[in-house]
């Protein structure tokens, strides 16, 4: 085994991790991979030499998490693994578009988001993918949408109303977010608040990661009550975009009911955690060492009612939804994902548990208040939309237990701990589980103690490829039921 | 009066219409909803604002959204008021009704491929589908009527329907349930199209006039209104009997007209949209049920094909 094992959130030193030629790595990924591991993170850092490529892979079975490092030099290329598994194919362009070393054999190296090693997307001469023929045609969807959604490319090759193919060009959100880490790291109070925005939806998911792998890295043990109160915030985001996502998927077929209910159930969620922190989305609640607000007793008795009210509620709001004919007819067999191709391609989150793929980092590699407390993984099989929506009810109605559970597990501690240094030249991988799948960020420290190489994943980069899929033979007017059934973030995958 | 009350339809009729269906779902919502007469205030609105027009496009596109205002306004004329009889009315008017409403759609049709924008092709196409099969039920539905009564212009055709003569009733029922469905197609309701999504890729009306404004898109939405309520007068004039007085008539006209816009409220608020490759399946019950009322007439009323 030339693999460092680690857990999640547990920081190694720099000098631990092992660094082989490539080809062996190569034959070592694939050979983890066949035994059932998992892609997590692949990812480069440019050093002066050339760039070292920093490979995680998970056993979630066991809760272990498998590190190793290789060396390139500039111009170098190597042998694309994507042909075997298509879950690198994503991170592999994304390797090439940032240091130009090429995945040999890789079957469709196309930019990710920037374009290729300082070589602008424009410059690059592209061409989607053509379908010819009698009554053939092609459909282009952005880069600006009607409404209020954000810009994303989308060429549909049609015949007559039914996709054949959908190809999706992301990138027009690139911010430089990980860049923006390491230019404004001695400015913790700015990270905190750059960790937030990584995706607008996912405020206490990214930055409760962002602030468990800064105090995995400076040994900070933050108290059980600010645990507490992170995780009844995680809860609550995922509660709230849930509603909201079914409502907007009872909006997408026209079913006012299923809108009204939902809608209104998620602004007493996101009231519930304005009433925490003063912000709906939960800006401003993590802190690095704990939490900046407090849940006190008479807050807590009020949060009680609130989701003791909306178990009721949203119980009888679903059985609404999911019992009505036409709605069904709209949901059922619409955009499927097979469990095959789910796990061939690496999805995560509720999407790849609506496909029977069992993975659920608050169970398999458990953080913050989920090490206490197991959480059942919840999978269904049809992997179609009902699937994609049923799925976020009962996760719903599980996260308002895991909040009722929690809640009565309050004790008195510190809200916030001040952290000490950062150990120097450690790396670090936390990886949570927002609302919308496994978030994983890493952190790797100079020797001064200071972030050198910030890499953030967010869930979407693994699903975007599953809604392109989904879509194939389905008609042009099911995409948009489709893709909102995924929710996927442009800017957490443009960062 | 009958100026009036036709002045009072063609100007007011359309928006309550639409403000009504828009106040019956938000009260569904749990909402307390606009003001009723909020599409007549934005279409107050849109006639004073500015065009912006595509350069891509040609004449055809300016004038549609006119031509389509005079169509629907014509087609108007040839409704019967009932108790009052129509403004223009000879034999045959129901085929002028049917192609004068098929020549709007085929203006704003061409409109929409005029703008060359794969959206508004895309909804040309499922416009024209949906509607060629609405035709032909139309004309089976009208035909039956004719054959009924031996007329062949609307205002004699309702007026010689006889009450007596048995089987009324049922091809009154059947006949007010396909004007219905007719109505949701033209109108583009739930379950044929979604009037308040916007999402391009799953709208049939809506996606072929995205490129109008002002003025423009006024008439559309005013036209768009008034086709409802032109079809729904159809069937009033079926529904109500024949010898009632004028002010009596025009009660029980506005009633169903109301009655109208309130089932489309119930029906977008309990209800979901129709996969699209199965509102053609919908569409069809509208032919299905013409033939029931054909096959009626042949059989029990005028005992077989002779």
């Amino acid at each position: 085994m030339i693999w460092t094992e680690i857990k999640n959130l547990q920081s190694v030193s720099l000098k631990e991790i092992p660094n082989l030629e490539f080809h062996k790595l190569r034959e070592q990924i694939v050979e983890m991979i066949s035994k059932g591991c998992r892609l997590i993170q692949f990812f480069g850092e440019k050093i002066n030499s050339g760039v070292i490529l920093y490979v995680v892979l998970a056993d979630d079975e066991q809760s272990k998490l498998f590190i190793a490092s290789s060396n390139f030099n500039d111009g170098d290329s190597f042998d694309s693994i994507t042909p075997e598994f298509k879950s690198f194919h994503l991170f592999e362009r994304e390797f090439y578009e940032q240091f130009g070393i090429k995945p040999q054999g890789h079957p469709w190296l196309k930019p990710v988001r920037k374009g290729i090693a300082g070589i602008s997307k424009e410059e690059i001469p592209y061409e989607f993918f053509k379908m010819i023929g009698e009554e053939v045609h092609e459909v282009g969807v952005g880069p600006i949408h009607a409404g209020i959604i954000e810009p994303g490319h989308f060429r549909f090759s049609c015949h007559g109303e039914q996709i054949h193919h959908l190809e999706i060009e992301l990138g027009f959100q690139h911010r430089g977010i990980e860049e923006l880490f390491i230019r404004n790291k001695n400015n913790p109070v700015y990270l905190l608040k750059l960790s937030e925005s990584i995706a607008g939806d996912t405020v206490v998911g990214h930055a409760g990661t962002f602030a468990r792998a800064i105090e995995s890295l400076s040994e900070n043990n933050i108290s059980r009550r600010a645990m507490v109160i992170r995780t009844i915030a995680l809860e609550l985001e995922r509660i709230g975009i849930h509603l909201g996502d079914l409502s907007a998927l009872s909006g997408d077929v026209a079913y006012l009911t299923g809108n009204a209910a939902f809608g209104a159930l998620r602004t007493k969620v996101i009231n519930t955690t304005l009433a925490i922190c003063g912000s709906r989305f939960g800006h401003g609640m993590i802190a690095v060492g704990g939490v900046n607000y407090d849940i006190s007793s008479e807050l807590k008795e009020k949060i009680l009612d609130t989701i003791n009210k909306l178990e009721e509620d949203v119980e009888i709001a679903a059985e609404v939804l999911f019992s009505s004919a036409s709605v069904l007819a709209r949901f059922e067999k619409t955009g499927i994902i097979t469990n095959e191709i789910a796990k061939e391609i690496g999805m995560v989150g509720p999407a790849a548990r609506a496909s029977g793929v069992a993975i659920d980092i608050r169970s398999d590699h458990p953080f913050g208040g989920f090490s206490l407390f197991p959480v059942h993984k919840l999978t269904l099989k049809s992997g179609d939309v009902f699937a994609r929506a049923y799925i976020r009810y009962i996760e719903i109605t599980q996260s308002i237990k895991i909040i009722k559970e929690q809640l009565e597990t309050f004790s008195e501690g510190e809200l916030k701990k001040t952290s000490s240094e950062l150990k120097p030249n450690h790396f670090v991988i936390s990886l949570a589980e927002g609302w919308r799948g496994e978030i994983s960020h890493t952190a790797i420290t100079d020797e001064n103690g200071r972030l050198r190489k910030y890499k953030i994943k967010d869930p979407s980069f693994n699903n975007w490829l599953a809604v392109a899929l989904s879509v194939k033979n389905n008609g042009v007017s099911d995409f948009p039921l489709c893709n909102k059934s995924f929710n996927l973030s442009y800017s957490g995958f443009d960062l | 009066m009958l100026i009036l009350f036709q002045i009072f339809i063609l100007f007011f009729a359309p928006f309550l219409f639409l403000g009504l269906i828009n106040r019956i779902k938000a009260i569904w919502a749990g909402r307390k909803g606009s003001p009723i007469l909020q599409p007549l205030y934005d279409f107050l609105k849109l006639l004073k604002k500015d065009e912006v027009i595509s350069k891509t496009t040609s004449l055809v596109f300016r004038i549609a959204p006119t031509f389509n205002i005079a169509a629907v306004i014509f087609a108007f004329l040839l409704i019967p008021i009932p108790s009052f009889g129509s403004t223009i009315s000879f034999n045959g008017d129901f085929i002028l009704f049917a192609y004068i409403l098929g020549l709007s759609k085929f203006l704003m049709v061409l409109a929409a491929l005029d703008t060359g924008s794969s959206f508004e092709g895309m909804g040309a196409s499922r416009e024209v589908t949906f509607s060629s099969i609405v035709e032909p039920a139309f004309f089976i539905l009208i035909g039956t009527l004719a054959l009924l009564t031996g007329q062949t212009s609307f205002v004699s055709i309702f007026s010689l329907l006889n009450p007596s003569a048995g089987y009324t009733e049922l091809i009154e029922i059947l006949f007010s349930v396909a004007l219905f469905i007719m109505i949701l197609t033209e109108g583009s309701r739930v379950p044929v199209d979604d009037p308040n999504t916007h999402l391009e890729l799953t709208m049939i009306h809506e996606v072929m006039v995205l490129d109008y404004s002002g003025p423009d898109l006024g008439f559309i939405l005013y036209s768009a209104g008034m086709k409802m309520v032109l079809l729904s007068t159809l069937a009033a004039n079926l529904i109500i009997p024949e010898n009632l007085s004028p002010a009596l008539a025009i009660i029980f006209l506005v009633v169903i007209i109301s009655v109208t816009s309130i089932l489309i409220g119930i029906i977008e608020s309990l209800m979901a949209r129709a996969r699209m490759s199965h509102v053609p399946q919908f569409i069809f019950l509208m032919t299905a049920l013409s033939f029931i009322a054909f096959a009626v007439v042949i059989f029990f009323i005028r005992g077989g094909i002779r």
